[in-house]
C-alpha cells in the first residue's frame, strides 16, 4: 500500500510552497513512498515511557545580556533585496484581490 | 608545482612565523595550484586570489611590525560555502542564493580572519549541506582526486577536494550527519566533528539547527586540531553554544598515545552492506590500537540500527522548517513577479525554481512528518529513538573511552551511481549519524586503501560530549602508527593529478 500518493504530495507541495510540475509529482509520489516507507521502523522501538529529545544538550533559556550593540543598517538589510523601494523591501501584492 | 603544496599547515604556520617564506609566497603557491588542477577537480564555487594575496600580505605587513601572531596566521584556508562571508558570495550550492553577498560575516569566518588564517574561496557542496556526493550542488559535482570520477563524499565535498588535492592545508566543513567525516575519509584526510555546541553556528546557514556542526578537514591530525581551536568556542550569538572551555584539542593531537584506555568497536557497525576491503581495514585498525596498549572490547549499540531513520525524520523536519526563510522577499531570487502574481505565488514559484530536487524531498518529507495526525507516529517516535541512542552512547561510555568503527560502508561510488536513488544516497552516512544525533564528538582518521579499488578507508573514533580531546589523542596514535608502517601519509599514495 503506498503511502504517499500523488495527492498527497500536491498537498505537502502547496503547504511547502512549491510549485511543482506534475511529472514532479509523480517522480516524488514514488521516492517519498519509498522514504517514509523506509523510516517508519523508528516506531518500532519508541514505545511510551521513552521520553523524546529534541536537542542532544540540556540547555534552557540560554539569555544573553539585554544591551545595545551594533546591527545592520538598513543600507546593509537591503542589500540582498530583490526590489526595494522607499528603504523597505519591496514585495507583490500580499491580498487575495487587487487593489 | 611549488613543494609548499605538500606542506601541513603547522608547518606552514612555522615557516612564516621564522620569515622563511611569506605569506604571499604560500598564497601564491596554493592560488597556482589551484588554477592547475581546479579544471579537474571543481572544488571550489569561489576563488578570490585578489582578496586572498591582500589578507596574507597584511599577515606579512603584521609580522614585520613585530605583531605576536597565533600558529595559523598567514596559512590558506578554503572555506565551505555555507558560513557567510561579506567579502565572497555565499550561495549553499543553491540557485536560490546565486551571487548573494552577505551584509554579515559567520562567527567562523570572524574566527578564522582574527587567527590571520588566508581564506582563499569558497567551496562546493551538496545544496543546503544536503547529500554524500556533493552532486546536489547546483554548480555541478566535485570530483574525487584520488579518481576523478567518483564522489569526493558530501555535503562538504569540496572541502574535502581542495585538501585532498594540495588546493589548500586546511578547511572548513559542517557536518550534520556525517558531512565532514564521510568526506574525510573518502577523500583519504583528517575530518572532525566537534561536540553539538562546541563551534559556532551564528552565520552558518541552518539545515537541522539542532544537528549542525561547524568543523575541521586537514592532511593530519595536529593541523585539524589547530583548525578546531582556532575557530571553536563560546559565541553569545548562537545559544546553543557551549559556554565551556575548548578541550585542549592540541595538546591531545601532539600527545597521541593510547596505553591505557579502552577501545569499543561497535558490534552493529558491519557484516551485510559493508564493503569487504573497508571492513579488512578496519579490523587491521582495531589490531593495531591493541598492538600499541589499547584495551579493546566490543560493544553493543542496538539502538545505532534506528539511527538513519529517525535522522532522516529529524534532519528534514528541522530543513523543512529552516528552508521557511527562502521566501523570495528579503534576499535571494525572485521568480515570477509580473504585478499580476501574489506573493504566495511568486514565493512558491521561486522555491521551486530555486531549489533543486533533493532540497525539495526532504522539504516536503519534513512537512508530512510534522503534519498533525502524522506526528507522533513519524517526528515524535524519531526523538524518542534519539534519547534511545544517547542513552548507548552513556551506557557504552561507562566503560570504554571511545567508540570506533568504519566511518563509511563503502569507498567512494562513481558519480552518477546513487543521484536518483535517495534511500542508496543516505545509507553513506550510516555509521556517522549516532554522533549527530547524541552531539557527541567524532573524528574521522584514513586507515589505509580496500583491496578491490584502491580507495582510501576512514577510521570514526567517537568519544563523549565534550571529549573532544580523545578523539585526537586516539586519533593522532592511530595515524604516526600507520604513517610509518605506510612511510608517509596515506595522500601520498594517491595518483598524481
Amino acid at each position: 500500500m503506498s503511502a504517499i500518493t500523488r495527492e498527497e504530495v500536491a498537498h505537502l507541495a502547496r503547504l511547502s510552497r512549491l510549485a511543482l510540475a506534475d511529472e514532479e509529482l509523480d517522480h516524488f509520489a514514488a521516492q517519498l513512498d519509498q522514504i517514509v516507507g523506509a523510516v517508519a521502523r523508528v516506531a518500532e522501538v519508541a514505545t511510551a515511557d521513552i521520553p523524546p529529545s529534541s536537542h542532544a544538550l540540556p540547555l534552557t533559556n540560554v539569555f544573553r545580556p539585554d544591551v545595545v550593540a551594533p546591527s545592520l543598517t538598513p543600507e546593509q538589510a537591503l542589500s540582498g533585496a530583490p526590489a526595494v523601494e522607499d528603504d523597505r523591501f519591496r514585495v507583490p501584492r500580499i491580498l487575495g484581490e487587487e487593489a | 608545482m611549488s613543494e609548499l603544496i605538500k606542506k601541513t599547515a603547522s608547518e606552514l604556520g612555522s615557516l612564516i612565523a621564522s620569515g622563511e617564506v611569506s605569506a604571499v609566497e604560500v598564497t601564491q603557491a596554493h592560488l597556482d595550484r589551484i588554477a592547475e588542477v581546479e579544471d579537474r577537480v571543481h572544488a571550489f564555487l569561489h576563488v578570490g586570489a585578489e582578496s586572498a594575496l591582500a589578507q596574507a600580505a597584511a599577515v606579512d605587513a603584521r609580522r614585520a611590525a613585530g605583531e605576536e601572531l597565533g600558529p595559523l596566521a598567514g596559512v590558506p584556508i578554503a572555506h565551505k560555502d555555507v558560513f557567510t562571508t561579506t567579502d565572497m558570495p555565499t550561495t549553499a550550492g543553491s540557485k536560490i542564493l546565486e551571487g548573494w553577498r552577505p551584509p554579515y560575516d559567520a562567527t567562523v569566518t570572524r574566527r578564522l580572519r582574527e587567527a590571520g588564517l588566508v581564506i582563499l574561496g569558497k567551496t562546493n557542496l551538496d545544496e543546503f549541506a544536503m547529500g554524500s556526493s556533493t552532486e546536489n550542488s547546483a554548480y555541478g559535482p566535485t570530483h574525487n582526486p584520488w579518481d576523478l570520477t567518483r564522489i569526493p563524499g558530501g555535503s562538504s565535498g569540496g572541502a574535502s577536494a581542495s585538501v585532498a588535492a594540495y588546493e589548500a592545508p586546511l578547511s572548513t566543513g559542517t557536518d550534520t550527519g556525517g558531512s565532514i567525516r564521510q568526506p574525510a575519509a573518502v577523500t583519504g584526510i583528517v575530518g572532525m566533528k566537534p561536540t553539538y555546541g562546541g563551534s559556532s553556528r551564528y552565520g552558518l546557514i541552518a539545515f537541522a539547527s539542532s544537528l549542525d556542526t561547524p568543523g575541521p578537514f586537514a592532511r593530519n591530525v595536529l593541523d585539524a586540531a589547530l583548525l578546531h581551536e582556532a575557530f571553536s568556542g563560546h559565541d553569545p550569538m548562537d545559544s546553543t553554544s557551549i559556554d565551556q572551555p575548548v578541550p585542549s584539542v592540541v595538546e591531545a593531537a601532539r600527545q597521541g598515545d593510547v596505553a591505557g584506555l579502552t577501545v569499543g568497536v561497535v558490534k552493529e557497525f558491519g557484516g551485510d552492506g559493508y564493503q569487504p576491503g573497508v571492513l579488512a581495514r578496519f579490523q587491521e585498525a582495531v589490531e593495531l590500537l591493541e598492538s600499541l596498549g589499547a584495551k579493546v572490547v566490543e560493544v553493543s549499540c542496538p539502538s545505532f540500527t534506528y539511527a538513519l531513520p529517525a535522522y532522516y525524520l529529524i534532519a528534514p523536519s528541522e530543513c523543512s522548517s529552516n528552508l521557511a526563510r527562502f521566501d523570495a522577499m528579503r534576499y535571494g531570487l525572485r521568480v515570477g513577479d509580473d504585478g499580476t502574481r501574489s506573493a504566495e505565488e511568486v514565493m512558491a514559484l521561486t522555491r521551486a525554481a530555486g531549489f533543486g530536487p533533493e532540497v525539495k524531498r526532504r522539504i516536503m518529507l519534513g512537512t508530512y512528518a510534522l503534519s498533525s495526525g502524522y506526528y507522533d507516529a513519524y517526528y515524535g517516535s524519531a526523538q524518542k529513538v534519539r534519547t534511545l541512542i544517547s542513552r548507548d552512547f552513556d551506557a557504552a561510555f561507562q566503560h570504554v573511552d571511545v567508540l570506533i568503527s568504519p566511518t563509511t560502508p563503502t569507498t567512494a561510488f562513481p558519480i552518477g551511481e546513487r543521484a536518483d536513488d535517495p534511500m542508496a544516497m543516505y545509507l553513506a552516512d550510516l555509521c556517522t549519524i549516532p554522533s549527530n544525533l547524541a552531539g557527541n564528538a567524532a573524528l574521522s582518521v584514513p586507515c589505509g586503501l580496500a583491496d578491490e579499488d584502491g580507495l582510501p578507508v576512514g577510521l570514526q573514533i567517537m568519544a563523549p560530549v565534550l571529549g573532544d580531546d580523545r578523539c585526537y589523542r586516539v586519533g593522532a596514535a592511530v595515524e604516526r602508527a600507520f604513517e610509518s608502517r605506510w612511510g608517509g601519509p596515506l595522500l601520498s599514495k594517491a595518483p598524481a593529478l
